[in-house]
């Protein structure tokens, strides 16, 4: 059980990879911010199955970290990104 | 193998799976708004699977619901930022 | 599997940071740096350091991202005039070989490491009972080194002190950063509503649980600053302006606290910041709840920046 969970990790850990790859190199602020969501999700997952591989609960927590702070941090993204104006108000029509 | 060892075994390939589907899309979708769609939805969905098949593993009844509370967290953030990532995209592409 | 894992993971950094290294555009590496430094705890968690993780995460993942994409939105509009000015051939040859050189050095340093590596963990878990904690990092961070804390403490007031001073003279005291605007019915608003309470219980839970589990004041000071920029930014908070009274009084009533324990120290058991025997787990638990608020508010001005709006 706990190689097929390293494999399962390891596997998303190569879809990272790959999302990675076309992410960073998309044209324009808004492909790139998606990495910090990409590897928010990715991340979580490998960490609870890694977790669960070896055993170590503190793991979970970890886990609860990194989730706040990918928001966290995307938020700062958007904040930031080229062309985004102070507010965030939905265009009219 | 036991029942519940083959119930996380079905649930991460599951998970694994939608965890491809979504790479897949990221990769092959031709624009900014239809990526966000499918890192969002498809690999939220893996994370829901993967957190399913790991329930039986857990230490006790609370570090079971401390997963369960993992990703519905990363689901709300999921859904909030992408509004935000999409309004984003919209500004930013001077085609819409 | 796992060395195949530990590989894939080590290739997959490796390749990041060299992209983010090499990448034009500042935006685009800060991002790359901020998905760096999510890899990077997992990394921690593989080298059996989950405290760390739980900081990289915190730190590295969030706050400097925040602090670093800021950054790069004021150079924006002095990009083009930094790209125009590209150094010569010559230059970036000898730029390239004296970066080599360090790394060779720094490979054969590491490298050249004794096997096993000499270590005071036998030491340090054979003394744990007297410090009263399960947790060895917090044994070590608060008990044996305690000294280190405490001037880390100060360090980092000190940084914000720092970047109080950039503050131009009209905004002497004033508000940090600019004015945030969001629509109160939209998006970020729900998000920055929702999300800082549970923040805060999960900050709360982190540092409850350092004492016998890998967590700590440290991590918790930081998931609670990100939650009040979240609000901030959303426009639902205003920063204070820096030259409040309580706002002050909050920054040093930490370091103030661990000092004073530190010369009781002195009074009840012969050295600065030595523990009376079986106080040790008390005094622990009063220097911990008095540095995560100071933290907290150190960490979250830091992140908000050099005062920009005058008080008044």
């Amino acid at each position: 059980m706990a190689e097929f969970l390293l494999g399962a990790a390891g596997f998303v850990l190569l879809m990272v990879a790959l999302g990675l790859l076309r992410i960073l190199r998309g044209p324009g602020d808004a492909d790139r911010m998606m990495a910090a969501q990409l590897l928010g999700t990715g991340g979580i997952a490998m960490l609870l199955l890694v977790g669960a591989a070896t055993g170590v609960g503190s793991t979970v927590d970890v886990a609860l970290t990194l989730a706040l702070l990918a928001a966290f941090a995307s938020v700062a993204f958007f904040k930031s990104a080229t062309g985004a104006p102070a507010d965030d108000a939905a265009d009219r029509g | 193998m036991s029942l519940l060892d083959l119930f996380t075994v079905i649930a991460v390939c599951a998970g694994a799976f939608f965890f491809l589907a979504g790479t897949v899309g990221l990769l092959r979708f031709p624009d900014a708004l239809t990526r966000l769609h499918a890192l969002t939805k498809a690999d939220n969905l893996g994370l829901g699977l993967v957190v399913l098949g790991l329930l039986p593993h857990a230490d006790s009844v609370l570090g079971g619901l401390k997963l369960v509370a993992i990703w519905l967290l990363a689901l709300l953030a999921s859904g909030a930022v992408s509004q935000l990532i999409a309004r984003a995209a919209r500004r930013t592409d001077p085609r819409r | 599997m796992i060395e195949t894992f530990n590989a894939g993971l080590a290739l997959l950094v490796l390749a990041l940071a060299i992209w983010t290294v090499v990448a034009r555009d500042t935006f685009a590496a800060v991002v790359g740096f901020v998905a760096y430094g999510m890899l990077l705890t997992l990394v921690w968690v593989q080298l059996h350091g989950v405290d760390v993780a739980l900081t990289e995460g915190a730190i590295g993942g969030g706050l400097t991202g925040a602090m670093l994409i800021a950054a790069a939105a004021r150079l924006r509009c002095t990009e083009g005039a930094a790209r125009a000015e590209r150094p010569g051939v010559a230059t970036r040859l000898a730029a390239a070989l004296v970066a080599a050189c360090v790394t060779a050095a720094l490979a054969v340093a590491v490298l050249a490491l004794p096997e096993p590596a000499p270590t005071l963990a036998n030491e340090t878990a054979a003394n744990m009972a007297a410090t009263g904690v399960g947790n060895p990092i917090t044994g070590v961070l608060l008990a044996f080194r305690a000294m280190d804390t405490l001037l880390e403490a100060i360090v980092v007031l000190f940084a914000m002190i720092g970047v109080w001073s950039l503050a131009p003279d009209r905004a002497w005291g004033g508000r940090p950063g600019p004015l945030h605007r969001a629509d109160p019915d939209g998006i970020l608003a729900y998000l920055a509503r929702v999300l800082p309470p549970i923040g805060i219980i999960v900050a709360v839970y982190i540092f409850w649980i350092g004492a016998d589990l890998p967590g700590g004041k440290f991590q918790g000071a930081s998931i609670l600053a990100a939650m009040w920029l979240l609000a901030v930014m959303a426009g639902l908070t205003d920063a204070p302006p820096v030259s409040r009274t309580w706002l002050r009084v909050a920054l040093v009533a930490g370091p103030v606290v661990f000092i004073a324990i530190g010369a009781a120290g002195v009074a009840t058991a012969g050295a600065f910041l030595a523990y009376p025997d079986g106080l040790a787990k008390p005094l622990i638990k009063v220097i911990e709840w008095a540095l995560l608020p100071s933290l907290a508010v150190t960490l979250a001005l830091i992140l908000a920046g050099a005062p920009e709006r005058p008080a008044r």
